[in-house]
């Protein structure tokens, strides 16, 4: 966890690296072309959402498919709220009300088994879609709702203030005594509970984390589908892609969940009118060739090849 | 007042023997195997995609579907066991670690069984008629052909359960899914049980497609649906129990069946509620253990 | 006041008593022994003080406190530890990160990062796994896992530390290490309970001893009047 020296030179070259990266994504508007900067809104879209599934899923273990959940609530309250009340409230509106649904959700299902909670939280998907469908038809009459419209650098802007949060978020925490608690508890959930760990507490609250960005970049996201109806907003996709990306990226490390986002978020762009099949069969196959070969992801194995060019050891956590 | 109860329960019953199947390969596969494969509703497509495309090929009878489908699915669970998720059993930590991992592969399995009958086949939707004149119960009209598909439904569950209650590779399956490492060191090659079971499983999903063809339209997005209905019916029963999975089924049928009869846009969301409600009062369901 | 102590303590898996109708109590600063067969519901009984069951019957009192609701973290914050039978060390991170988290959570009170770190120094020198402390957990000994645990729970600074075997499947030498450790901490001031199947070390360092049975006590005493006891020879020869 905490690494001599403090600032080594080689966290400041990371720093420098960041910081320039930041300046230059914080400019793009101005130079650059309308595609980059819609390309580039959606690729921070699946880092918020990689990310923030890698901030719970990774060091519990717990897999969680309710991404799109939170993400669909995000969608809905920029739908319900989003010509009434200022932009920045939507969004806040949108984050809240996902970490509130999930802390909801955490508290009863946390405690159930590994595979109980996955296929819960891949239910509760499903039961939001059917329930605002049959709400949409019983009580309003109409399936779907338009969306105010906002124009591409508010998104862009906004996306990446929020993914510069969830990584933040991300780093903080895992740095902290909580992140390391959150491995504890993915190792050894027991052990942890009986050294004082209130496994509980810590597992609800950064699950709800999570969600608070997830339901952030729904609500701005939104903005961009003109019309959203509850299989829009509910969309399986937004659970599985995360998954993939993450695993593929690598989770013992935080610029895996990135890394494999990018790439994954680039392909999709680039095949996903022209070759749609081609391009989740491709994802299929990634998927288990990384499940199976790649357990520290790609992340891990780059991380593999500069240690052993290097020749020198790098302490592990 | 009395049809309408008949109506409904023997829609039920139809659409339970359905379900009962459908659970009842994903039960073997989870209960012994312990892979929750996530993909299995795409093994039930490709029987039923695969029945449609021999009838329209070549004019053949979908029951023969039964015999052609059933064998090969089987010979590609087999070969996805052996090479995947037994690679799978070893490179992983622990019990814990594989059901995630393995669940995970599935998931990858998905998308590529799905995509590969996408390219193939596209994704309109398809459909024959096959036994479609009506049969009269009691007053109320009912498709031959679904008449025949709970027959077979009946027909592969009892079979079934006499492989595994009088034979003695169902006894080994039974011990396996027991205690894996006490039936290994009874004798019994868990490696190729693992497998077996694996493979029968997609059997069974390959016949629920090729039975689910002859009443209803086929398309390649199908198998969700029918994944999330098996899980729910695996839950309901008992996660490991295969019986429970085959009472589940027509448990579930029959709710279905019923909460059609009121409000058919909530009939999914009845099942969701359901299952939530099992998983966070009882999520051992009926038989588990 | 015992420190810790049980009434009619009953705990049910499915049909089967695991633990039934046991009294206890354990004073402040002693070594209480506990025995029995395998099955006997040893590790059961830890279970219930530790709070990771909940008895179908009975009471269990801490510091007088009735510990009925109260969660396994709770019940460490307020001062119990205990360690595993199958050691539940943290494997993935380095060793001293196990002992930092015990440092961090363990008291109810908020420690600084630079604390538990000297705390977690400490206490790998105090059972003498300073060496290891960059490993990861995985890469210990048995018996080197087993000493990680027990630094592991007096990190969290207990008052009543619940021993289960920790010298199970630990070679002469060791056993000697781990008499000598558990002696060592009695002498700070923590009351011990331990449950053993290496009889030498239980004679040896208890001051009393509980013979569990089937899930009932069957005999309390000390080491003497233990090892003459009649019930307890016709249990373990029996067998």
């Amino acid at each position: 966890m905490n690494r001599l020296p403090l600032v080594s030179r080689n966290s400041l070259i990371q720093g420098t690296i960041l910081l320039v990266g930041l300046v230059i994504l914080a400019t793009l508007p101005f130079y650059g072309s309308i595609y980059a900067t819609i390309l580039l809104s959606t690729v921070f879209m699946y880092i918020v959402l990689t990310l923030s599934w890698a901030i719970f899923s990774g060091p519990t273990g717990q897999i969680s498919l309710a991404t799109a959940a939170f993400f669909g609530i995000g969608i809905y309250v920029a739908a319900t709220l989003g010509k009434q009340l200022p932009l920045l409230v939507v969004i806040l509106t949108g984050g809240l009300a996902a970490a509130a649904m999930a802390w909801l959700v955490g508290s009863l299902t946390l405690r159930l088994k590994g595979v109980y909670f996955t296929i819960f939280t891949f239910g509760l998907l499903e039961l939001m879609k059917y329930l605002l469908l049959w709400f949409e038809v019983t009580f309003t009459g109409t399936r779907g709702r338009f969306v105010v419209v906002v124009d591409h650098s508010t998104i862009y802007y906004t996306m990446l203030t929020i993914v510069v949060l969830t990584l933040l978020t991300a780093y903080l925490l895992r740095r902290s005594k909580f992140g390391l608690a959150l491995q504890a508890i993915g190792e050894q959930e027991e052990a942890a509970e009986h050294i004082g760990i209130n496994v509980t507490l810590l597992k609800v609250s950064t699950f709800a984390i999570s969600a608070l960005f997830v339901g952030a970049a729904g609500a701005i996201m939104a903005t961009r589908w003109t019309y959203v109806d509850p299989y829009i907003a509910f969309n399986m996709n937004y659970s599985f892609t995360p998954v993939l990306m993450a695993i593929f990226g690598g989770l013992g490390q935080l610029g895996g969940p990135v890394l494999g986002a990018v790439i994954f978020a680039y392909l999709e762009q680039i095949l996903i009118t022209k070759f749609p099949y081609y391009y989740m069969l491709l994802f299929g196959i990634v998927m288990v060739i990384s499940v199976v070969y790649l357990p520290s992801g790609l992340a891990g194995l780059i991380q593999q090849w500069r240690s052993r060019a290097m020749g020198g050891k790098y302490a592990h956590s | 007042m009395l049809v309408t109860i008949l109506d409904i329960v023997i829609a039920g019953l139809l659409l339970g023997g359905l379900y009962a199947v459908i659970a009842m390969g994903l039960s073997l596969q989870y209960g012994v195997a312990r892979v929750l494969n996530i993909a299995h509703g795409e093994f039930i497509m490709l029987g039923g995609l695969t029945t449609w495309a021999l009838r329209a090929a070549f004019g053949i009878n979908p029951l023969w579907g039964l015999v052609v489908c059933g064998p090969a699915a089987f010979i590609l669970g087999f070969f996805l066991h052996r090479t995947l998720y037994k690679r799978l059993m070893v490179t992983s930590g622990s019990p814990g670690v594989f059901e995630g991992n393995s669940m995970l592969a599935s998931f990858g399995l998905l998308f590529i069984i799905q995509n590969l009958a996408l390219i193939g086949w596209r994704s309109d939707i398809k459909g024959y008629s096959y036994l479609a004149f009506p049969v009269n119960i009691g007053g109320a009209l009912f498709g031959a052909n679904r008449l025949v598909t709970l027959g077979f439904a009946l027909l592969i569950g009892i079979a079934f359960y006499i492989f595994l209650a009088r034979t003695r590779m169902g006894k080994a399956i039974r011990a396996a899914a027991q205690d894996p490492a006490t039936a290994g060191l009874m004798g019994v090659n868990i490696s190729f049980v693992l497998a077996l079971c694996f493979g029968l499983g997609a059997a069974m999903a390959a016949c629920a497609g090729m039975l689910i063809s002859m009443s209803y339209p086929v398309y390649t997005a199908m198998g969700m649906e029918y994944t999330v209905i098996a899980i729910i019916v695996v839950v309901l029963g008992g996660l490991g129990s295969i019986p429970g999975s085959f009472i589940g089924g027509f448990i579930l049928g029959l709710i279905g069946s019923l909460v059609t009869y009121f409000d058919s846009a909530l009939a999914l969301v009845a099942y969701y509620v359901i299952f939530t409600f099992l998983l966070l009062l009882k999520p051992t369901g009926l038989m588990g253990k | 006041m015992p420190i810790l102590e049980g009434q009619g303590v009953t705990k049910y898996f499915g049909g089967l008593a695991a633990v039934s109708n046991v009294d206890f109590h354990v004073e402040q600063g002693e070594i209480l022994g506990l025995i029995g067969p395998n099955g006997a519901g040893k590790t059961t009984l830890f279970g219930l003080i530790s709070a990771a069951h909940v008895p179908n019957r009975g009471v269990i009192k801490f510091k007088g406190e009735n510990i009925a609701g109260l969660k396994p973290y709770q019940i460490c914050r307020r001062g119990l530890a205990r360690t595993f039978q199958s050691v539940k060390i943290f494997p993935n991170m380095p060793v001293i990160n196990n002992v930092v988290l015990g440092a961090h959570f363990g008291s109810p009170m908020s420690v600084k990062s630079k604390q538990a770190a000297q705390e977690a120094a400490r206490l790998l020198d105090f059972v003498g796994l300073s060496e290891m402390a960059a490993e990861p957990a995985r890469d210990l000994t048995l018996a080197n896992q087993k000493l990680l645990e027990v630094a592991r729970a007096l990190a969290t600074k207990p008052e009543v530390l619940l021993l289960d075997e920790i010298m199970a499947g630990l070679n002469q030498t060791e056993i000697a290490q781990a008499m000598e450790l558990v002696t060592k901490m009695r002498a700070q001031g923590i009351t011990i309970v331990m449950v053993e199947h290496v009889m030498k070390a239980i004679m040896s360092i208890c001051d009393r001893i509980i013979v569990l049975h089937h899930g009932e006590k069957i005999a309390e005493g000390t080491p003497q009047e233990i090892v003459r006891s009649e019930t307890v020879i016709k249990v373990y020869l029996g067998e």
